[in-house]
């Protein structure tokens, strides 16, 4: 099973993640649907688009990341969950 | 008659689940695996982490080659949107002239890619080709396999002769689909035709041209056969765009992890754009909230 789509374990839990993330915020909005609102950001978003934007901004810093400094990676991810945390709550 | 309420009917968008799992979630997934392993054969695999991704963002060459492309997508947004435009708003409306139009308008379209980089080539040739020729007897040395701003030249103008027509007719249909009541009330107002275009006609494309924007945008930031058929990606490396450094990953040498990542960080940026062009031109139409 795990040869078929050359599975690795960090992938794996990767993917579980994003679809843990997917689950959670379904079951969110079955509970309390969301509503359109308008933060720090210049237009209206849901929830789903500011965590959208968290993800995509998480991807590039994590891209910026590795082309800037030889450091590791959780450097990089405790920025990205930071960033993700701040545009779910402010965004 | 009590109505009966389910959530069965959502059982018919399972046939089309599948199809995209299989199309493009599964594939999407293989290629992060394989990103992040150096890949052997089919059975030896070695986990390798980050390592891809920095050997690809550090590299000049895929550095270079992605500024060739932003520059190549954003020229011809830049040429294309706007002539396309104003092709639109010069076509006649109605009648068999219309349709001639349309017709003329349509034919690069039907042309396939790799045929778009043969016509070019020979179209552009300094001893045989006739817009090659034509341009050497106004007095330029031209030579698109052998100067690098002649190879540009060659291929924006390729590909504004080729998707054009896409924006041109997209607008058309967007400017007949407007109502005669706002032209009415318009020359009421005394408006002149700047005013009308900017007021009347210009609000109204927003949604065609988002989608010109979109698709024009995607498929220029993955061109790949027209400049390869057409200079091969030289004189040098001058106008080897992304996909092209891509295929030679890829197809050519076969190092599949460094590929996949590279595909992936190319994925990433498409998907920022198209994000971006979406979310503002949305947000151009709404005006100021209440």
């Amino acid at each position: 099973m795990m040869n078929w789509m050359a599975w690795t374990l960090p992938t794996a839990i990767f993917f579980g993640a994003i679809a843990l993330m997917l689950i959670g915020m379904t079951v969110w909005q079955l509970v309390s649907p969301s509503v359109e609102r308008r933060g720090l950001l210049p237009m209206a978003t849901t929830r789903g688009d500011r965590l959208f934007i968290g993800l995509l901004g998480g991807a590039f810093i994590h891209l910026a990341w590795m082309a800037a400094t030889g450091l590791p990676l959780w450097w990089a991810l405790g920025i990205s969950v930071v960033l993700i945390l701040a545009a779910m709550r402010w965004a | 008659m009590k109505k009966i309420e389910n959530n069965r009917a959502w059982f018919l968008v399972v046939p089309v689940f599948v199809l995209v799992a299989f199309s493009a979630i599964v594939p999407l997934m293989t290629v992060v695996n394989y990103s992040v392993q150096d890949i052997f054969d089919a059975d030896t695999r070695v986990f390798v982490g980050s390592e891809w991704y920095r050997e690809i963002l550090r590299d000049d060459g895929l550095q270079q080659a992605l500024l060739r492309q932003f520059v190549f997508s954003f020229a011809i947004l830049l040429i294309e949107i706007p002539l396309g435009i104003a092709i639109a708003l010069a076509m006649p409306r109605r009648g068999a002239r219309a349709s001639l139009t349309l017709v003329v308008l349509a034919l690069p379209l039907l042309i396939p890619w790799n045929v778009v980089g043969t016509i070019w080539q020979i179209f552009g040739r300094a001893d045989i080709g006739l817009g090659g020729v034509l341009v050497t007897r106004l007095g330029i040395d031209y030579n698109y396999a052998a100067n690098p701003i002649d190879a540009w030249a060659t291929v924006l103008v390729m590909d504004v002769w080729h998707w054009t027509s896409l924006v041109a007719l997209l607008c058309f249909s967007g400017l007949r689909a407007i109502p005669d009541a706002y032209f009415q009330a318009a020359r009421i107002d005394g408006a002149s035709n700047w005013a009308v275009f900017r007021f009347v006609q210009l609000p109204k494309l927003k949604n065609v041209l988002l989608i010109s924007v979109l698709l024009r945008f995607m498929d220029s930031f993955m061109i790949y056969s027209e400049p390869f058929v057409l200079t091969g990606g030289g004189p040098g490396n001058s106008t080897t765009f992304l996909s092209q450094s891509l295929a030679r990953l890829a197809v050519g040498q076969f190092d599949l992890g460094p590929a996949a990542a590279f595909s992936l960080i190319y994925f990433l940026i498409i998907l920022l754009f198209c994000w971006l062009f979406f979310t503002t031109m949305m947000q151009l139409g709404r005006g100021p909230r209440p």
